[in-house]
């Protein structure tokens, strides 16, 4: 609790400085409207945390959004009946991608940042040649429903959100979470203890690929069928784990501050954009937060990084 | 503990890190009116005042074009009717009598990129219109993929491969104008969509421009919203040529009504950010009148934002993608599609024959730049066809439609 606290604090000054600009923010359609928003984005961050905590990164899961909402928009096609069998198909393809990522780090021992890079440029890659540049099709409005619609007044998306979320704070408290934490902490102790390191890693990158395919249904939900929907989200994931205080390099961190991080990145922006500052301050911004939070965990705790490195 | 102190300051100083970047931001936006609540010291002073929320004009703003471009709209074009592609509008003919040889021919395209819908419904019906000519025997086409410096190779290496004519479409302006005036004295030059900064090309192919654009939705817009209706105006980026004269033209049709534009914002062309910022706005001001876009692309998010808030859709103008058409059709909205018809990649290929037969071509080509209406919705909207494919292509008679575009028939 100690340590999620300080990211808190900067959520909560980012809420307070929006409601100032704009006091209707606080009031519940209107605050639920930033939660739905800021969902796809938590979510992934959820993913990605399970990822780095664990020693590694991915960077593939911004294309991996973009791949599952092309295909869905080509298989689906407007056809209702075709909905759920590829909402299963897109957890599948999300779940598989995690896996190759998870196999070709641990296995063959490629360093995950060049292991999902290739994964990035493979996924963007294959999406244009299939598509030639503009996807084809169109989702259904039972697909739209997850993004789009909402249960009464609470969007589905907000409880998606809030069902992953509990997941995942149970996950990190289960012995699953205590042994990701470990492998990313020293993977050779945790080897030496009995924990098969390779497996778990790989189920870490198997589990941002299931946050990347919920991900993708939400975004593909909330705006349609589109090339750019998951441009640079692999790195708005990988700043909010930063932001909420989860070391690079494994072993340190909450995945409710990582969370917490999304929300806080998301907030950001509203408030840049609410001060009418362009988005393209935000990848400025979003550098500055990565090299701070970086630099500042590294004077944090100068032996453990030289233990590290030797 | 000591642990926790400094993760404590270690986010402090973040915080301190963020919140200045959003802070330091407040003293910026004097372009919004929707922020005029901190204006302190205003250096723009009286200007600011009477500019009906659109801001300081545009350092890409000629009044020159933005006169010449107002004349097109209204001017007859010369050429078949039913061939948009071919007609041309004040066209100043030049001869080209020293580049008349006999066939066939070797025709070569340096294409800035193949990297949105509209280059890519583009580049096919380039290459069909090659298709319809045998006197073409080869077709070299290079994708720079949106980079200066490999385009300005590209264009080096495609006058070692004995092209007859060599087509351009400039990645960038400035850029690009040595490579073109390099190519000029060894081969024949047409540039089409954007432009350089030289005279030496054989002919310029353009529709009438930005400036034609923005004007026909903003004042579509003047026409629909009652005096004093709240525009939100959405631009994809700024600092493009080709985007500020469609945001510029617009401008100058605001300031002169009696509408109140209430923001500017940039959506990177992305449709869940243009979705996010238009129900920001309509949560902001309760509603919203009138919505103007600088490109048709993310247009259904934006009117999904009102239909996702309950609130009836606004006059609206977007593009000719399909995408946008059924949505208008299907929801009956009040819109425009205002146009930047992909039809012109025919026409370098129709010019270089020209050329290359000796016959005369306009300097600069200006081919006329339809609006889609509520009269002739009907006649755009083209079920089969993909949610991105753009209706003003000209290529419904060419060979391989529509399955070459990706459609069904």
């Amino acid at each position: 609790m100690r340590r999620t606290l300080p990211i808190f604090v900067v959520l909560a000054v980012l809420l307070v400085a929006i409601a100032v600009a704009n006091p209707y923010f606080l009031e519940p359609p209107a605050f639920l409207a930033f939660v739905k928003r800021a969902a796809p984005l938590v979510i992934l961050a959820a993913g990605q945390y399970a990822v780095i905590v664990s020693g590694e990164f991915d960077l593939s899961v911004g294309s991996l959004v973009t791949a599952e909402v092309v295909i869905a928009a080509r298989l689906i096609d407007g056809s209702a009946e075709a909905t759920w069998p590829v909402v299963a198909l897109l957890i599948v393809l999300g779940l598989l991608v995690g896996l190759v990522n998870g196999v070709v780090t641990t296995l063959l021992r490629v360093p995950s940042f060049i292991t999902t890079l290739g994964m990035l440029l493979i996924l963007s890659g294959a999406i244009f040649l299939w598509t030639g540049g503009a996807p084809r099709g169109a989702l259904s409005e039972e697909f739209r429903e997850l993004g789009r619609g909402s249960l009464g007044p609470v969007p589905w998306s907000v409880l998606i959100l809030v069902v992953v979320a509990a997941a995942a704070a149970y996950a990190m408290r289960a012995r699953f979470g205590h042994t990701l934490v470990a492998v990313g902490d020293n993977d050779r102790a945790a080897a030496l203890s009995g924990v098969r390191v390779a497996r778990v890693r790989t189920v870490a990158f198997m589990i941002s690929g299931l946050a990347a395919a919920v991900a993708a249904i939400l975004l593909g939900g909330f705006a349609g069928v589109s090339a750019q929907v998951g441009k640079g989200l692999e790195f708005q994931a990988i700043t909010a784990v930063v932001l909420g205080g989860v070391a690079l390099g494994g072993g340190r961190g909450s995945v409710v501050a990582a969370m917490a991080g999304a929300f806080t990145l998301e907030a950001l922006f509203t408030l840049l954009n609410l001060y009418g500052i362009s988005g393209a301050l935000e990848p400025a911004v979003q550098g500055v937060i990565i090299i701070a939070a970086v630099a500042l965990g590294a004077v944090r705790f100068p032996r453990r990084r030289v233990a590290a490195t030797s | 503990m000591n642990s926790y102190s400094r993760r404590l300051l270690a986010c402090a100083a973040l915080a301190v890190v963020t919140l200045s970047a959003a802070a330091c931001t407040s003293d910026k936006p004097a372009t919004s009116s929707a922020s005029a609540g901190s204006g302190s010291a205003e250096p723009a002073g009286s200007a600011a005042a009477k500019d009906a929320g659109t801001g300081d004009q545009s350092k890409f703003f000629v009044q020159a074009d933005y006169d010449a471009q107002m004349a097109m709209r209204k001017a007859q074009a010369d050429g078949p009717a039913d061939k948009p592609w071919e007609q041309t509008i004040d066209a100043q003919l030049v001869d080209t009598g020293k580049y008349k040889k006999s066939g066939p021919y070797n025709l070569c395209f340096s294409n800035a990129a193949v990297n949105n819908p509209w280059r890519q419904v583009g580049l096919k019906n380039m290459q069909a219109e090659v298709a319809l000519h045998k006197e073409i025997a080869k077709f070299t086409a290079l994708d720079a993929e949106g980079k200066d410096d490999k385009q300005i190779s590209d264009i080096a290496e495609l006058q070692g491969k004995g092209c007859d004519v060599l087509i351009v479409s400039p990645n960038t302006t400035a850029t690009l104008t040595p490579a073109v005036a390099g190519a000029c004295p060894k081969v024949p030059v047409i540039v089409f969509d954007r432009g350089v900064q030289t005279d030496c090309p054989v002919t310029f192919i353009k529709p009438i421009g930005g400036y034609a654009f923005g004007a026909e939705a903003a004042e579509f817009l003047v026409d629909k919203v009652p005096a004093g209706g709240k525009i939100l105006a959405l631009r994809i980026l700024p600092g493009v040529d080709v985007l500020e004269t469609r945001w510029s033209a617009a401008k100058v049709a605001f300031d002169k009504s009696d509408l109140d534009v209430v923001g500017v914002e940039f959506t990177d062309g992305d449709a869940a950010k243009t979705k996010s910022v238009v129900s920001d706005y309509i949560q902001r001001f309760g509603k919203i009148d009138g919505v103007w876009m600088d490109a048709g692309a993310t247009a259904v998010a934006a009117v999904e934002a009102f239909e996702d808030a309950g609130q009836p859709v606004p006059p609206i103008n977007g593009e000719d993608q399909q995408d946008f058409l059924k949505k208008w059709s299907d929801s009956k909205l009040t819109a425009i599609a205002p146009t930047y018809p992909t039809y012109q990649w025919r026409t370098p290929i129709i010019a270089a024959l020209k050329i290359l037969k000796g016959e005369q071509v306009p300097k600069v080509w200006n081919l006329p730049q339809p609006t889609i209406t509520q009269d002739n919705l009907t006649t755009y909207l083209k079920p089969g066809m993909p949610p991105l494919h753009y209706a003003m292509c000209g290529c419904e008679n060419l060979p391989g439609y529509p399955e070459k575009w990706g459609g069904t028939s």
